[in-house]
């Protein structure tokens, strides 16, 4: 570096070097691997326990624990953005000039040197060979521009001068994925969200911070189905759900596993689900003294009377694990009796053993015949609005990759010399800005259709 | 006939295609390499009829899905995708000697998916979030690219065993051109990097309809980002920093030990969203 360059100056031929290039995506590959070890966003015990104290300060000091979100991590990310930004600025004024240049012209010596030359004599006059030629390049090539002196012509034809600009295509698509990725963990959220079947809400937790989001609107969930293989294994999780704006239904529909639903810019997955309690249980209620049974459904917080017309029962709750003498008997609804002269007691009726109440011998048994198994919807909710920066980078990135790979800037030149009466010598070579392999057979192909 | 018979027979045509083509290398004998090309065609028609039985099977079975969902059946898809490469690329390039190089990867990949016990050839139903388009695209691609990487790689093995000397009576003496191994192995080294890129993208698109995110940096999306970074940094090199031959063919080598690892090690050593593949 000279010394009278100026700080800016350096900056910018820092980062204007190709060497910085491949140093930071070496860097990248090699600390990404250390994410892909270190187990990411566990609980501080976790750490401790797995790789002592020592390990997790320097663990805690670098980020290992959360690192593609570490500020070097992001750090390395800025560094590759300018230099894409810094290295396509200086580039692309001599890249446009290629492109679009005041004037095509071709320098023919160049193409005599060119080690693809292929030369071959035939039996057919020049201004012959010339017109067969000219269509054959403006046919594979495209527009042709000629020099013909006595007894010879050179031709000259090209194509593909804008495929120049792919490499900055893909360049490009890469500064619109990192900054739809910032947008989106700027301006977006990911929550989740479980809702009993029959139960609707108008926020969702962050996995973040655990706080609430508000959706500005509701989602209420109708109904959830499970199916499953005959091998046990799920074959598909369905929900459907209804939006509601201020309490006015305005959408309804079934959401997949993959078929996710999508409402002003908010998404709606499909992710878990689970059991929830049940509101209701079918009973048999037995009167003990004559064994008289009838068979009721009771709501939650609904009070019956019983066929004595005194004793009044009720569902309080349903609890999923009821304590009975310091054992878990699992899932129970809490019954409560209340006699005639007032004296009220609960009971449990555990859904695993139906005829727990049974061994209580009280005048009324309650035997539980079914409850019905309820779930809820377990939703992930995402708002992403950089999700089109990062759509439109993959696109471009595809494009881009396309263009710089498979096509390339080729010229073409041939050059014919009247060698006889009856006999011509063809030259033939050409320039690519890529794979001269595949240049070499393309001349040999053309050589093949005139020899014929 | 079934399909478990198609593609176990696909492994043993494989087997004698490379027979032939080291066969053909060993003795010098352009004749040997010719009837291994032919013995790797037939393979690749058993492989694909294999791949199709397994298919229809599928749907017999009630389960209706592509044979893309498990290691057994992308290590089936492997074989065949760098098979129809390298058919590709002999049939462009009629360098049959390279088939040396490549024959035995196609037969090892489909080997190990029929020998390896922990990979399991039985048919199975797919879990939801596989029921997908954006998946198939997502494995065909990804695999296309990969298989580029290996043909690659295959390629990349000849700087080391190629003589300097023109004059040589080694063995290796009759491989192309060192103008022509450079080409082929960039050739191969874009087409698996332009498929990788698709494939990571649509793998992305996937995760997106399904889960919401599409990119969490789990570890498999890590290393065939590792991976994708790995084969950038050999353009840069090839076109910016002007590096070829022997050097470039060590990033290769580099970077098809982080497509294995993509492939088997996450699977074995790291634990993750990806089931398979
Ligand atoms: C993950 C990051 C990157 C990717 C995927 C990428 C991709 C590519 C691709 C596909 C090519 C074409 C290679 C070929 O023709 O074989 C290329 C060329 C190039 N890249 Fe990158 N690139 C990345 C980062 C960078 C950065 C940070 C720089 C900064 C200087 C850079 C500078 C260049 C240059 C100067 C070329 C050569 C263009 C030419 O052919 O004239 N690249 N890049």
């Amino acid at each position: 570096m000279k010394k009278n360059q100026t700080i800016s100056k350096q900056i910018w031929q820092f980062f204007c070097s190709a060497r910085l290039a491949v140093y930071t995506l070496v860097l990248l590959a090699l600390t990404s691997i250390i994410g892909t070890i270190v187990l990411q966003n566990g609980a501080e015990e976790e750490y401790i326990k797995f790789y002592g104290h020592g390990w997790y300060n320097l663990i805690k000091t670098f980020n290992f624990d959360d690192m593609y979100h570490a500020w070097w991590f992001l750090g390395l990310l800025v560094i590759l953005c300018i230099n894409i930004i810094v290295c396509s600025i200086e580039r692309l004024s001599s890249t446009w000039k290629i492109i679009f240049p005041k004037k095509i012209t071709f320098n023919p010596d160049r193409f005599r040197k060119l080690k693809n030359l292929e030369t071959i004599t035939v039996n057919r006059t020049t201004p012959d060979l010339t017109l067969e030629f000219e269509k054959l390049l403006s046919k594979t090539v495209g527009h042709v521009s000629k020099e013909e002196t006595g007894n010879s012509a050179l031709l000259y034809a090209e194509k593909g001068r804008w495929t120049r600009i792919g490499v900055y295509i893909v360049h490009t698509s890469l500064l619109l994925l990192l900054l739809g990725a910032l947008i989106g963990s700027l301006f977006g959220f990911k929550a989740n969200l479980n809702l009993d079947e029959g139960k609707s809400s108008d926020e969702a937790i962050l996995i973040d911070s655990k706080n609430p989001v508000k959706l500005g609107f509701s989602i209420q969930c109708n109904d959830f189905n499970v199916k499953f293989y005959d091998t046990g294994a799920p074959e598909e999780f369905r929900s459907n759900l209804t939006i509601l704006e201020d309490g006015k239904e305005t959408l309804t529909q079934d959401i997949l596993v993959n078929h996710p639903l999508r409402y002003k810019g908010i998404n709606i997955f499909q992710s878990t689900y689970g059991s929830a309690p049940p509101d209701s249980i079918s009973l048999e209620i037995i009167r003990q003294e004559d064994k008289m049974a009838l068979i009721k459904n009771v709501k939650i917080g609904e009070e019956i009377q019983l066929s004595d017309e005194e004793t009044l029962f009720m569902i309080e709750e349903f609890l999923p694990h009821f304590d009975f003498n310091g054992n878990d008997l699992g899932q129970a609804f809490v019954g409560r009796i209340v006699e005639k002269d007032g004296k009220s007691f609960q009971i449990g009726l555990p859904l695993k053993f139906p005829t727990f109440d049974k061994m209580r011998k009280g005048t009324f048994a309650f035997v539980i015949k079914g409850a019905e198994q309820k779930h809820y919807t377990g939703l992930h909710i995402t708002k992403d609005p950089g999700i089109w920066y990062v759509y439109a980078g993959f696109f471009l990135m595809i494009i881009g990759c396309w263009i710089t790979f498979f096509m390339a800037h080729e010229s073409y030149f041939v050059e014919i010399e009247t060698a006889g009466e009856m006999s011509s010598t063809i030259s033939i070579s050409a320039t690519s800005n890529r794979n001269s392999h595949g240049l070499r057979l393309k001349i040999r192909k053309m050589r093949h259709i005139i020899k014929g | 006939m079934n399909s478990s018979f198609l593609l176990s027979s696909t492994t043993f045509i494989y087997a004698l295609a490379s027979v032939f083509y080291i066969g053909s290398f060993a003795f010098k004998k352009q004749i040997l390499s010719k009837a291994g090309f032919v013995v790797l065609v037939i393979g690749f028609l058993d492989n694909t009829a294999g791949i199709i039985m397994r298919w229809v099977e599928s749907y017999q079975m009630g389960y209706g899905h592509a044979p893309f969902s498990n290691m057994y059946e992308s290590l089936i898809f492997f074989s065949w995708t760098v098979a129809v490469l390298y058919i590709f690329v002999e049939f462009k390039y009629k360098e049959s000697i390279i088939g040396v190089f490549v024959s035995p990867l196609i037969f090892l990949a489909i080997a190990y998916a029929s020998f390896d016990p922990n990979t399991s050839s039985k048919i199975s139903p797919l879990l939801p979030a596989l029921k997908s388009n954006w998946l198939i695209a997502h494995v065909i691609t990804c695999f296309l690219g990969y298989a580029g990487f290996a043909v690659a790689f295959g390629f990349s093995i000849m700087y080391f065993v190629k003589p300097r000397n023109p004059q040589s009576e080694s063995m290796f003496a009759k491989l192309p051109s060192w103008e022509l191994i450079d080409e082929l192995t960039y050739q191969m080294v874009v087409f698996g990097f332009l498929f990788l890129t698709i494939g990571i993208i649509t793998g992305a698109v996937w995760a997106n309809s399904a889960w919401g995110k599409y990119w969490t940096w789990d570890p498999k999306e890590t290393w065939s980002l590792i991976t994708w970074l790995i084969y950038a940094i050999f353009m840069h090199l090839r076109i910016i920093r002007g590096w070829s031959g022997k050097s470039l063919a060590y990033i290769s080598i580099i970077g098809f030990v982080a497509v294995l690892f993509t492939y088997f090690g996450v699977n074995y050593l790291l634990s993750g969203l990806h089931s398979y593949a």
